[in-house]
């Protein structure tokens, strides 16, 4: 096999038009896997082995949105591989070699997977291509422009031909390429086609492996005993009891709580269950979410700072021939992933190791190694599937993490600890999406023009208080007022303020992060709009729009599918509503339908999608869906309340979410595209909350101020 | 103390206190972690197993409760119900992030057991106490559906 190490870094112009540095280790013996079978490193990101797999290394954590499959393809199809032959493996913590290429470190976020990474796959797939296509020309004497691949076979007019497995050991001696000829998209054949399966297995037989079940020998499992209030600290404790309980090891304090260490979960929550803790509760929280709300509505009542302000806002009013005015409350919303917060960790001579749903991969890992004060390359990272994230694995504080190294720290022993979090937990742990409160004010001419907007949001900033403050420009967090600074309409007066206001209650990215609430605000306020101009709302919205065209294709294409102009003729009320986040442009109609009781469902929706270039079909309908499904749930039912600073609805007997009775049939529709490929799997989410808010609208022309909905028309 | 419960028809010696919930012991004891833990108050479904083919909450049923009645996990499910049921999510791709697609299909194969040709409403009935937080909804309806024509065509 290949013993010498070569590092080339490459710098090469492709595609989309931005430069990358590729670094590409092409050596394979440092990489032999235990087995018989030895892996030979194309580059950073493929591996071929002499039994004809070809493994890609997926830097994005695979969490449900589809990444193991959606880099795997680009990777596939420029190799011209058999989808067959590919596997997808998560790449270990290198920010070297697998950093976002938008965030300049190693994360998922942001819905940034793709649209950071497909040049840099593609060129991946090709550079791994040369490789075995020179090899072969060596090998056969013929030259490299004779040589064809196709489906992971490479072959020559004169017969001759070679698996990528075959071909491989001799590919590695080859020299890495400085610039490769991508394919012209003409000639995919993976990307974009309908039958490409995909490549996160096991999760329907039960053999996935998630954090929760890593096992480790001498592992042990631990459970805290977290502050029953926001901001609450351990005074004193008294663990005898907890000791006392079968199977606990240990029980140590820590910035958190106080945690039991046990052989078995049940044990450790029974230790837990026994501890007598006296809390320190002097500076904890004491505000309700409802009081809060109120705080919010008072803060409202200053100007705040300007994140927007174009034109001239005071002279557009006065132009006016209408004036409109609306208010939204949002409440705190759990993300609620279905496997509650966890992860392993183990400290030994050597370093740290974790195993878990790692998201923020380079800031969990640096994070780690201060906590420890040990270097970053000593902190091992094995990034698992996740039973979901939803932003919440990208902690902005790597708060559970650290929780775990803390315990494995506490613990003097180099046993591996797997902390678990219960629901109440996970729930009780707050960073929530935060709650606000939305003030909107808006200016109609004769002829249905906005010719005046001024939208302030009041609420927390995400980024305050962290290593993130930095991103935070003249006092305005992005995150607060993402969705509403920039609207497809063309607006001549348009400022957009914001009131950042504290609370104890950590908040986080939820998915699609501002569009959450500003794109209910703003396409609420839109209907009500249209209503006000007596427009109906995608004529308002036609009418409104800006320089944008993409904007437009959307909208057409979902009243096209949805009937829009037939409507009322099933009975049914429909909604519309319209938003761009992370690159992706959706609309969306739900149909509502309305029983005798006054309740009302969400039969159907229909949604389209410009995201690019489609690289899965199948992923993106599947991200639509689950996103609109995710949205519904706050828009109909979910929100957290805060009584004396706690929690009220700590697990699913309280706090409702979506169940299958409440899904609707969903239809989603691609805008075929040549653009670069922008993310999905966050975009469908903000849309449906003010879809179906305007479905009710248009039955009741009643506006409704508060989410969520709730069941009533 | 030790309980002896057959899991997936073997008997298995388990020391646990008798109330200890039957899914700690599952994935604890016995080392089978396909059954998940998403609420442990019977209200997620991401823990459901068959005790005797009916599928029940694992989180909330203590194991000295359930003396010689049998217990199958999705790593014991092996009929008609589950190939059918398990074919047809591959094909429809109906898992995202995977984590409550094992207490699904447990519920899924009970339903198609005690009815082969189950409308919405039979769907929404039996799968309603199984969350599932990436909304693969629609998806699930429709592999219940696909699964219950695939057993169907076998049988004609
Ligand atoms: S874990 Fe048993 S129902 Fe949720
Ligand atoms: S697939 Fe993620 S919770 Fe169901």
């Amino acid at each position: 096999m290949v013993s010498r190490r070569r590092f080339l870094k490459t710098s090469a112009t492709f595609g989309a038009g931005f430069t990358l540095s590729m670094t590409l280790p092409a050596a394979a013996s440092k990489l032999a896997s235990g087995a018989a079978e030895a892996k030979t490193v194309a580059n950073a990101f493929v591996r071929i082995s002499s039994d004809n797999l070809v493994s890609i290394m997926i830097k994005h954590i695979e969490f449900g949105q589809g990444t193991f499959t959606g880099l795997a393809t680009i990777v596939a199809e420029e190799m011209d591989a058999d989808w067959d032959q590919i596997v997808a493996e998560a790449a270990p913590a290198n920010k070297e070699l697998y950093s976002n290429l938008l965030f300049g470190a190693q994360g998922t976020g942001g819905s940034t997977a793709i649209a950071n990474s497909y040049t840099q796959m593609r060129e991946a797939g090709a550079s791994a291509r040369a490789m075995l296509v020179a090899a072969a020309a060596q090998q056969w004497g013929v030259p490299v422009a004779e040589i064809t691949v196709s489906k992971g076979l490479i072959s020559h007019a004169s017969g001759r031909y070679a698996s990528f497995g075959e071909m491989a050991g001799a590919a590695a001696e080859q020299e890495v390429p400085k610039t490769v000829v991508l394919k012209d998209p003409a000639n995919f054949t993976l990307i974009g086609a309908e039958t490409v399966s995909r490549k996160d297995l096991g999760k329907t037989d039960g053999t996935a492996i998630y954090t929760q079940d890593i096992k480790l020998p001498g592992m042990l499992t631990a459970v805290v005993a977290h502050a029953p209030r926001f901001g609450a600290k351990v005074k004193s404790y008294n663990d005898i009891n907890a000791r006392a309980v079968k199977g606990v090891v240990n029980v140590v304090q820590i910035d958190s709580g106080v945690a039991v260490l046990a052989d078995t979960f049940w044990n450790a929550k029974k230790g837990r269950d026994a501890l007598q803790i006296d809390w320190d509760t002097s500076v904890a929280m004491s505000e309700s979410s409802e009081e809060q709300m109120q705080r919010f509505r008072q803060t409202a009542q200053q100007p705040g700072l300007p994140a927007v302000a174009e034109g001239d806002i005071a002279k557009g009013f006065e132009n006016a021939a209408q004036i409109i005015e609306a208010e939204y409350e949002f409440p705190y919303v759990a993300h609620a992933t279905m496997e509650p917060m966890n992860c392993v960790a183990q400290i030994t001579d050597a370093g740290a190791e974790a195993w878990y749903g790692c998201q923020s991969t380079t800031s969990d890992q640096y994070a780690i190694a201060s906590t420890l004060k040990v270097a970053p390359e000593k902190v091992k990272i094995n990034t698992l599937f996740a039973g979901g994230s939803f932003g919440r694995r990208a902690s902005k504080n790597s708060d559970y993490v650290l929780e775990a190294v803390q315990i494995a720290k506490a613990n003097k022993s180099d046993a591996p600890v797997k902390l678990v979090w219960t629901r109440e937990d996970d729930t009780n742990s707050g960073y929530f999406r935060p709650m606000y409160f939305h003030k909107m004010k808006a200016g109609l001419d004769s002829g249905g023009k906005i010719i005046a907007w001024h939208h302030q949001i009041v609420g927390q900033s995400i980024m305050a208080n962290s290593a993130l403050s930095m991103f935070i420009k003249n006092g305005i967090d992005g995150t607060s007022v993402e969705g509403a600074t920039e609207l497809p309409y063309h607006i001549a007066n348009f400022a957009v303020n914001l009131n950042t206001v504290e609370s104890q209650v950590p908040v986080l990215w939820w998915r699609s992060v501002g569009s959450t609430h500003t794109a209910h605000a703003v396409e609420n306020f839109m209907d009500q709009l249209a209503a006000a101009a007596d427009t109906d709302p995608l004529a308002f919205r036609l009418a409104n729009l800006g320089d944008d065209t993409r904007y437009r294709g959307v909208l057409d294409l979902v009243a096209e599918k949805a009937g829009w102009n037939a409507k009322n003729t099933s009975g049914r009320l429909k909604g519309l509503a319209l938003h761009k986040s992370f690159g992706s442009y959706v609309a969306q109609v739900a149909d509502l339908s309305v029983d005798k009781n006054g309740n009302y469902k969400v039969d159907r929706v229909v949604c389209a999608v410009d995201c690019g270039v489609a690289i899965n079909p199948d992923v993106i309908r599947a991200q639509m869906e689950g996103g609109i499904g995710y949205g519904l749930s706050p828009a109909l039912m979910t929100e957290i309340t805060i009584e004396n600073g706690a929690v009220v609805e700590s697990n699913f007997d309280k706090q409702q979410v979506l169940r299958i009775a409440d899904m609707p049939e969903i239809e989603v529709h691609i805008v075929p595209s040549a653009e670069a490929p922008t993310g999905v799997g966050e975009p469908g989410t903000p849309v449906i909350g003010p879809a179906v808010a305007n479905a009710l609208f248009a039955m009741t022309g009643k506006p409704r101020p508060t989410l969520p909905l709730g069941v009533k028309v | 103390m030790k309980i002896s419960l057959n899991i997936n028809g073997a008997m298995q010696q388990v020391d646990a206190d008798s109330d200890t919930p039957l899914l700690w012991v599952i994935r604890d004891n016995i080392e089978l972690t396909g059954t998940k833990y998403g609420c442990g108050v019977a209200q997620c479904g991401a823990c459901t197993v068959h005790l005797n083919g009916q599928p029940i909450r694992s989180c909330s049923m203590p194991i000295g409760a359930i003396g010689d009645q049998k217990i199958t996990t999705i790593e014991g499910l092996q009929s008609k119900q589950s190939e059918a049921i398990q074919a047809a999510w591959d094909e429809l791709a109906v898992a995202q992030c995977g984590y409550c697609q094992s207490g699904q299909i447990m519920s899924a194969a009970a339903l198609l057991k005690a009815n082969v040709n189950p409308n919405d409403d039979d769907i929404n009935g039996a799968m309603s106490g199984n969350i599932c937080r990436c909304a693969t909804y629609k998806r699930i309806r429709d592999g219940v559906k696909l699964a219950a024509q695939k057993i169907n065509a076998v049988e004609v």
